[in-house]
Formats: structure tokens, sequence, C-alpha cells
């Protein structure tokens, strides 16, 4: 610990104290905040415990243990819907790995400044648009007879496609759309970090009559390996998040069997069904779960890269 | 360094080619939605446009903007979208400046640390932070739109990182030496210096809020408190009217191609307007966020 003027002991205790309260005070606004909106209702997950009515209140409600579980993990519907929920993740975390890491690549190549730029600007303008707005769009652009996306199919021959009705084409068609929203601004990520790769390596290697791909593969890509990990690693916490402003705004009652995910289904039976209690059960499930995952992964990118968080 | 190899030669322009192609397809929709929005109905309804209006038209347009629903959202979406950074970038600059002191000097800091960082990774759920904005009678409120989304821990731990890094101790102790008080520490030395940190993490949160949804969606029950995203989401997306209390005809009405897209596109051009601010201190703003060693 560094001796200076801030950190001396200082013999005064009450000037400590005069100092100290307006700390205390810049920090209250975001405490009562928090307090509020992430820690009281993790009270109310007591409901998951309970045969819940909204008339009776919390304490009054009937207190039924894991009965809400046992219903939820007897029937099918919840099986499937945790496979979808890891089938989406899972899949976008390794394309949105591997895409926007080869696009950096590429771009990397381009030596004219404005057309490296122009295409930079472009391609990370759909991570701003929320799925609301490209929910309008893509809904529109992917219906059958008349979708400019199946205007473009059959012409050039093929048969339409029923992207958004069809379970299959469903999870094409979201893990699709998911990496061409994101691939642009997370490749703005990785070549900031190819532009923080020593040059040197580059030009010792140019000296050494190295070809471009031999330098891309023996120095661009192990530089960049460990912060693709640790990203990875990262990532995995959200994995049982799987986009719900995704698929809320773009699934249908078509395609709930492959499509729905346990963010969908805890809002299906939560808001609009008002099955309070089994809705709350899977929210806290799927809370403690990734809850558990998250802390796994910040110590797998701490072992492995020294990756705090603060 | 010159590359001279036919090999490399057809690559350059393979490259070329395929990365306009990408940057394409990631505007071509925008494209498309804005020809068929200056498009006229009939070669709407007729699937005729491309990316090029037809029979050009600013009625949908004329409509949209005419249309009071439409507008009173548009309002309530602005209004949120400029009173919610503010709010949050006060909450979260205060806190920040307080938790960047080491715990030397702010003996409860690792205390304060673990309880912001333990709710950013735990929470109650939908259902239960439903009922906790039921239950602070935030139903239907203009600040629902706000508060809840006012402390981003994530933003907090850059702004930490960025105070501690970026203003050096030495300003810091002159400032302690003349008698300033945290406070003015605060707001004289490292607010000015934390600029283009704070002018990112704003900018980043103003297209969450304008983009932001879900909260109008369950908490407000009367569509006169939706604000433009939400309001978007029931007529453009779900088509579900039933909120809405409108006719049949006005239903088939409000549901057409040109009008549809004249909305989408109206709601998307304030963050077309960010855009290029939001690129200078992008760079500047991601290398914040991105991994450090």
């Amino acid at each position: 610990m560094e001796h200076n003027l801030l950190t001396m002991k200082r013999s005064n205790k009450l000037k400590r104290t005069r100092k100290d309260y307006q700390l205390h005070l810049l920090v209250l606004p975001a405490v009562v905040l928090a307090l509020l909106f992430s820690y009281s209702p993790m009270f109310g997950l007591v409901i998951a415990f309970q045969n819940f009515k909204p008339a009776r209140g919390f304490f009054r409600s009937d207190f039924i243990g894991l009965e809400n579980f046992k219903v939820l993990f007897s029937s099918s519907d919840i099986y499937q819907i945790i496979f979808n929920t890891l089938f989406f993740a899972l899949t976008k975390i390794v394309i949105l790995l591997l895409v926007p890491f080869v696009f950096a690549l590429l771009l990397n190549e381009i030596n004219r400044m404005y057309f490296k730029r122009t295409i930079q600007t472009l391609v990370y303008l759909p991570h701003f648009m929320s799925w609301v707005i490209l929910g309008g769009i893509l809904v529109d652009m992917l219906r059958l007879d008349g979708g400019f996306i199946n205007q473009i199919i059959q012409m050039v021959g093929l048969k339409q496609v029923f992207f958004l009705g069809n379970g299959n084409w469903f999870r094409f068609t979201i893990i699709i759309t998911a990496v061409w929203k994101e691939f642009g601004f997370s490749a703005i990520v990785i070549l900031a970090a190819i532009s923080g790769i020593d040059p040197t390596l580059y030009e010792s290697a140019y000296m050494d009559g190295s070809t471009k791909w031999q330098q891309c593969r023996y120095i661009t890509m192990p530089c960049l390996v460990p912060i693709m990990v640790v990203v990875g690693i990262l990532s995995l916490g959200n994995i049982l998040n799987a986009d719900f402003d995704q698929i809320f705004n773009l699934y249908n009652g078509l395609v709930y069997d492959k499509g729905d995910i346990i963010d969908t289904y805890v809002y299906r039976l939560g808001l609009l069904q008002a099955n309070y209690s089994v809705s709350a059960a899977i929210g806290m499930f799927k809370s403690v779960v990734s809850f558990i995952v998250i802390i796994i992964g910040y110590g797998l990118a701490y072992r492995i890269a020294k990756y705090r968080i603060f | 360094m010159k590359y001279n190899s036919t090999a490399y030669k057809f690559f350059t322009i393979f490259n070329y080619i395929l990365l306009a192609f990408l940057a394409f397809t990631c505007i071509m929709p925008m494209l498309h939605i804005l020809a068929v929005s200056f498009s006229s109905k009939a070669a709407a309804n007729a699937n005729l446009i491309k990316l090029l209006p037809i029979g050009f038209t600013i009625d949908a347009y004329a409509e949209s903007i005419g249309n009071r629903y439409f507008m009173k959202a548009f309002e309530i979406g602005l209004a949120r979208t400029i009173v919610g950074p503010v709010i949050s970038m006060l909450v979260t600059v205060m806190a920040a400046f307080a938790l960047s002191k080491e715990s030397a000097q702010f003996k409860y800091r690792n205390m304060y640390m673990w309880f912001f960082v333990f709710a950013m990774f735990f929470n109650g759920g939908m259902i239960p932070t439903y009922m906790v904005i039921r239950s602070l009678k935030l139903l239907n409120s203009f600040w629902v739109l706000i508060l809840p989304l006012a402390l981003n821990v994530y933003n907090l731990i850059l702004l930490i990182n960025f105070f501690r890094t970026s203003v050096p101790k030495a300003l810091e102790e002159a400032a302690y030496i003349d008698g300033a008080s945290h406070i003015r520490t605060l707001f004289n030395i490292f607010l000015p210096v934390a600029i283009p940190a704070i002018a990112t993490l704003t900018l980043f949160n103003i297209v969450i809020h304008w983009n932001s949804y879900f909260d109008g969606l369950i908490y407000m029950t009367h569509r006169e408190n939706y604000p433009l995203s939400t309001f978007l989401q029931t007529i453009v997306v779900s088509e579900n009217f039933s909120a809405t209390g409108l006719t049949a005809d006005q239903v088939k009405h409000i549901s057409e191609r040109t009008l549809k897209a004249s909305q989408i596109f109206l709601s998307v051009i304030p963050v077309l307007l960010v855009y290029p601010f939001l690129q200078r201190y992008f760079v500047k703003g991601i290398v914040l966020g991105s991994i450090k060693e």
C-alpha cells in the first residue's frame, strides 16, 4: 500500500468522520436503488415455494415447499424449453466468437482507410437497433408470399421458406439474425485488440520472408485467443438468458415447441396466465443455475487470464 | 511491406467484395423499410418494392405524425430517453467516485462493492420484480421507466476503473491539501477529466432507454402511458390490439404496410442521429470496457 497524503493515519478522528460521511452520501442513491429493485425482489422469490394467491398476499398463501418444482419437472415441457434455451445460447456463443473473429481478421487486411471505416460504421449499425424494430422489419421481410427475402429466393428458382413458422427454420433464423445483429459490434472489440499487437512482430516476420497467412496464423491468432477464451467463458454466465427480446419479438404460436425459451415461458405463464408460483419457481431455478455458472465462469477467467472484475 | 503474389491479389479482391456485401446486408433491411415507407399503398400491398420506393409519396409519414397515439408514445419515449440517462449517470458517477477510493481511505468500500456485484449476478426474476414495482405504486407511473434502469453495475465498474487509472493521485492530493471536500473534488477535478468516459456511457444509456420496451409493456396498464418502443411492439410486431380499444376498421388500417414502415423508420431516427457521436467516442469507450490484463 503506497503511503501518501490520502491514506496517512489521521490522528484527528473527528476530521475523518466528517470527511467520510460525504462518501457514504455519494453512494447512498445507488444503494437505495439496489435495495429497492435488486434485493427486495429476492424476497419475493418466496412465492416459488407457496401456492401464491395475490389476494392473500405473501404471508397468508399456503406454503407448499417444493411442490411447484415437482410439478414443473414432471411435465415434459420444461425439458424441451431448457433444451431450446441451451441450444440457442451455446450456438450463439460459439458462432459469435468465430464470425466476428474471422470478420475482424479480414477487415484488418484492408489498407484503404476510408473503405475500412465505412465498412466498420455500416456493420455495427444493427447492434443499436432494438429487436422491436428488427422484429417489425424481419417479420415483414421473412413472410411467405411477398416477403422480400422469399421473393429473392424464388427469383433464384428455389421454393419459399417459412422462416418464422417452421420450427427448424425458426431456429435457423434466430441464430442467423442474432449473428447478423451482433457480429459488427463484436468485431470492433477484436479489431481494437488486433491494433494492440506489437507491429514489430509483423515486421520481423516479414523480414524472415513469411506470407500474410503465416503472419495471421502465428502472430495474430495466438495473441487474440486468450481474449476470445475469456470473452467466451464470461458469456457462459448468460447461458440461460438466450436473448428474450429476440425470441419474444419473432416468435408465434407455431414455433413454441422448438423456439420457446425459459424467459418466454415464464412470461406467458406468469404475466399472461397469472400462474405466479410456478413461474417464479422457474425464474428462481434459472437465477440459481445462472449464478453458479457465472461464479464458475469468472473463477475460470481469473485462473486462465488473471481477469478480475474489480 | 509489400506482398505481390497472385494468391494475395485474388484474396484482396475477394476480401473487398465479401466485406462490401456483408456491410450491404447490414443496411439492406433499413433501405427496404425506408423504400416501403415512401411508396404508395398499392405498390406495397402488391409486394413490388425492393430497395427503392415505387409511387413515391409521403402519405404514410403524414399520417403517422398526425396519429396522436403514435406521437404521444413518441413524446413519452423521448422524455424517458432524456431523463433516464441523466439520472442514471448522476447516480453512477457519484457512487463510482466514492467507490474508487481505496479501502484505506474509505473503510466500507469493499462491503459496498460486494453489495453491488452480488446484485449484478443474482436477481429475483420477472415476477417478484413486478410485485415489488406494484407495491411501490409505480405501475403506470413515468418513473417506472427510469428508476429500475438507473443503476447499471457494469457502468459503475467501468467508471470506477476509469477514475482509478485516469486521475493522477497528485491531483487528488493537491485538492485534499487545499482543503477541498469530497464533493468538491468530484465536481471540480474528476468530472472534467472523465467527460469522454461519461459521454460514452451516456450515449449507450440513451440507446438502451430508447429501445427499452418490455418495462413499458408489463408495468403500464393503459396504453396512453406506453413509450414509443412499447407502442411499436404492440401495434407493429405483435399486432396485439386488445389494449388499444380500436375499432375493426381502425385496426385494419393501422396494420397497413406503409404505415407500419413509416412508424418503424421514425423510431429509428433518434438512434441514427446519435450514431455519429457514438462513433467519435466509441473506440475509446470500447478500450475502456475491453479485457485488461
